[in-house]
């Protein structure tokens, strides 16, 4: 049990900068997911606190010790990887223990700490048997209960479910999550899939280029990207951008304008978007903001839209639009019957519109 | 398997497969009935009615005596196994390391490190042999199995290191990186880790250097001069020929006798060493 504190930390490697000034605070007990595209510097920074990985300037603490020199060995963590790492040429006994034998412990410690840790997994069964024998799900219980048996003060997971088929991921999610809870052990998460991100994590740490874009809460991100790429990254599927151009009338409220978008801001919204008038902005509206429009929609709140693609998913059905220059995704209910071609108007939540300066990206 | 009709699989197969075989194991048939020919029928001339090159009609094992008893066959034999796993061991050792080091250390001029080794091993010995002379003789270690032993592992260290380099690329950099977070030092991931999982390459790279310090001639044949010092490469071809006399049957025995050994670790390991040489680590 213990904090992890990153202090301006970075990684080259021969002249190429993976991660930049990455400063984190993570608390005890914790569980922080580390979220980003491939190449984003999350392996990294996570082989980094592992020890696996040099620290080219910064510094990394465990439980108040900076550990930058310390040896994998000595930092007292445990990781799960990506394809298991199980020892084959030992059984899931072995592999549990090998850890625990590295470090001395008695043989009767050893014995308990691994039938626990078998019987949360439920694997006690396959504590004879060898990892070829075993199927990925197992595998993946094997390489958890390989962490758990050590007590360590800290989880490292680098991307533990990507090698598993998408009905074993969502069950192992929930059976980390269990564990996490049950444990308490403070966890950093490696993975590029957002949904596990927005599900395991108590917060969620979004990385782009070696460079932190956002640190928060799962609903935080979902609710208030503090840039562009956040918001187009967290969500499923992901958030409509346009281009639009933010337009003054004379009597005061603000409009979003392009060639197929004429929306009024809501009164709440304007204070911030008034110094941007005349400028081109992005616009962004998740799918789930966006219904076909009834009649007691106001007209200034919707806008015309030209059916492409219909994907029925059963409990809604995701239709892809163009509107003017720019195809847009819209999640409505299940009950509309709309055909490829089809003509429809769209109404959006204005209580959820999210606007991002034209060149920075960021929020506004 | 080749598909489809009978005739495909022996046009494509089968008979390919004799010739292979026969092609192979045809100088053994030949040493055996050599071996065994009593001088009555080897020295026939060709066109006697009754010249039989493929087989013998009394076999004898007069030859098999005489190089049991009047040479000193069961000597080379003993220095040959001697020096061989010697050179072999010795090269084992070093080439694990090295191969370790090569395929996992970073340090500064690991890539230049490994192709150098590997150019020492492409210098033909009929030419190393040579300094190498000069260095046994500086040493005082003429004509003593240590001049092979310490000279075999010139070209076995170079072939052990490569052969497990590349097995110990093929197997996953995460199973060192989990045992040394499991609390392992390098040395101990090493050795409960990743040798335990490449006993297979181990295994084929002991085989082929023992192969190549069993079968040595030329370093045998230049730095051993007394007979009861031979291996029997040198030995039988030194002992058995006598000016233009060849002593065919004993000098088809030993043959014979000489390669059992090398026949027996092959196909004692064999299932290893195709492992090895396939490079499958199964995880």
């Amino acid at each position: 049990m213990a904090r992890v504190v990153i202090r301006n930390l970075n990684k080259t490697f021969d002249g190429f900068h993976a991660v930049k000034n990455v400063n984190l605070d993570i608390n005890d007990k914790e569980f922080v997911v580390l979220v980003g595209p491939s190449g984003c510097g999350k392996t990294t920074t996570l082989r980094m606190v592992a020890g696996l990985e040099s620290i080219s300037s910064g510094e990394i603490l465990i439980g108040d010790k900076v550990v930058n020199e310390l040896p994998p060995m000595d930092r007292d963590i445990a990781m799960v990887f990506q394809n298991y790492a199980l020892y084959p040429h030992m059984n899931v006994y072995d592999n549990m223990a090998f850890g625990l034998k590295m470090r001395r412990f008695g043989r009767p410690e050893i014995d308990a700490r691994v039938q626990a840790a078998a019987e949360i997994l439920g694997i006690q069964a396959q504590l004879q048997r060898k990892p070829r024998q075993l199927s990925g799900g197992q595998r993946q219980r094997v390489a958890l209960g390989r962490a758990i048996v050590r007590h360590p003060k800290v989880f490292l997971f680098d991307e533990p479910l990507s090698n598993l088929d998408a009905k074993l991921r969502v069950q192992m999610r929930v059976e980390i999550k269990k564990i996490h809870t049950r444990l308490g052990t403070t966890a950093i998460y490696v993975t590029h899939d957002q949904v596990e991100a927005m599900t395991l994590g108590d917060r969620v740490v979004v990385m782009k280029d070696g460079v932190v874009q956002q640190v928060g809460e799962p609903l935080e991100l979902y609710n208030a990207p503090a840039n562009r790429f956040v918001a187009g990254f967290i969500g499923s599927p992901a958030m409509n951008f346009a281009t639009v151009t933010i337009v003054a009338d004379a009597d005061g409220p603000l409009w979003a304008h392009n060639d197929g978008i004429h929306i009024r801001l809501p009164a709440e919204i304007t204070g911030r978007l008034r110094q941007h008038v005349g400028e081109a902005v992005t616009l962004g509206i998740r799918p789930e903001d966006l219904r076909v429009a009834s009649s007691s929609d106001p007209a200034d709140l919707a806008f015309d839209a030209v059916v492409e693609v219909v994907e029925k998913l059963g409990s809604e059905i995701l239709l892809d639009v163009k509107v003017g220059p720019s195809t847009m995704a819209a999640s409505v209910e299940p009950t509309v019957r709309a055909k490829v071609r089809d003509q429809l108007r769209l109404a959006l939540n204005p209580d959820r519109l999210y606007f991002f300066d034209g060149a920075s990206q960021a929020a506004i | 398997m080749i598909e489809g009709a009978k005739w495909r699989r022996w046009i494509f197969f089968y008979i390919p497969l004799s010739a292979f075989i026969f092609t192979l194991l045809f100088p053994f048939y030949w040493m055996l009935v050599t071996a065994v020919r009593p001088d009555s029928e080897l020295y026939r001339p060709w066109n006697a009615p009754n010249y039989a090159p493929f087989w013998t009609a009394h076999p004898t094992l007069d030859h098999i005596r005489y190089l049991l008893q009047e040479t000193l066959f069961s000597t080379w034999m003993l220095n040959t196994l001697f020096i061989s796993i010697a050179a072999t061991l010795i090269s084992l050792f070093c080439g694990l390391l090295a191969g370790y080091a090569l395929s996992r250390l970073k340090f500064r001029f690991a890539g230049m490190l490994g192709t150098a080794i590997f150019i020492t091993y492409l210098v033909p010995q009929t030419l190393l042999f040579i300094p190498l002379a000069d260095i046994i003789r500086n040493f005082r270690l003429g004509d003593s199995p240590w001049a092979l032993i310490l000279t075999y592992p010139t070209f076995l260290i170079p072939f052990c290191t490569w052969l497990l380099m590349g097995y110990f690329k093929a197997i996953p950099r995460e199973l060192e990186e989990c045992a040394r977070i499991d609390g392992a030092a390098r040395w101990q991931a090493m050795l409960y880790i990743i040798f335990p999982i490449a006993v297979p390459g181990i295994l084929s790279a002991g085989i082929f250097a023992f192969t190549l310090s069993w079968n040595e001639f030329i370093y045998a044949l230049v730095f051993l001069s007394s007979p009861e010092e031979k291996t029997v490469s040198v030995g039988v071809t030194s002992e058995l020929i006598r000016g233009d006399v060849f002593y065919w049957g004993s000098l088809m025995a030993g043959a014979l006798l000489g390669s059992i050994p090398v026949a027996f670790v092959y196909s004692f390991f064999v299932e290893y060493y195709v492992a090895g040489l396939t490079g499958a680590v199964k995880g």
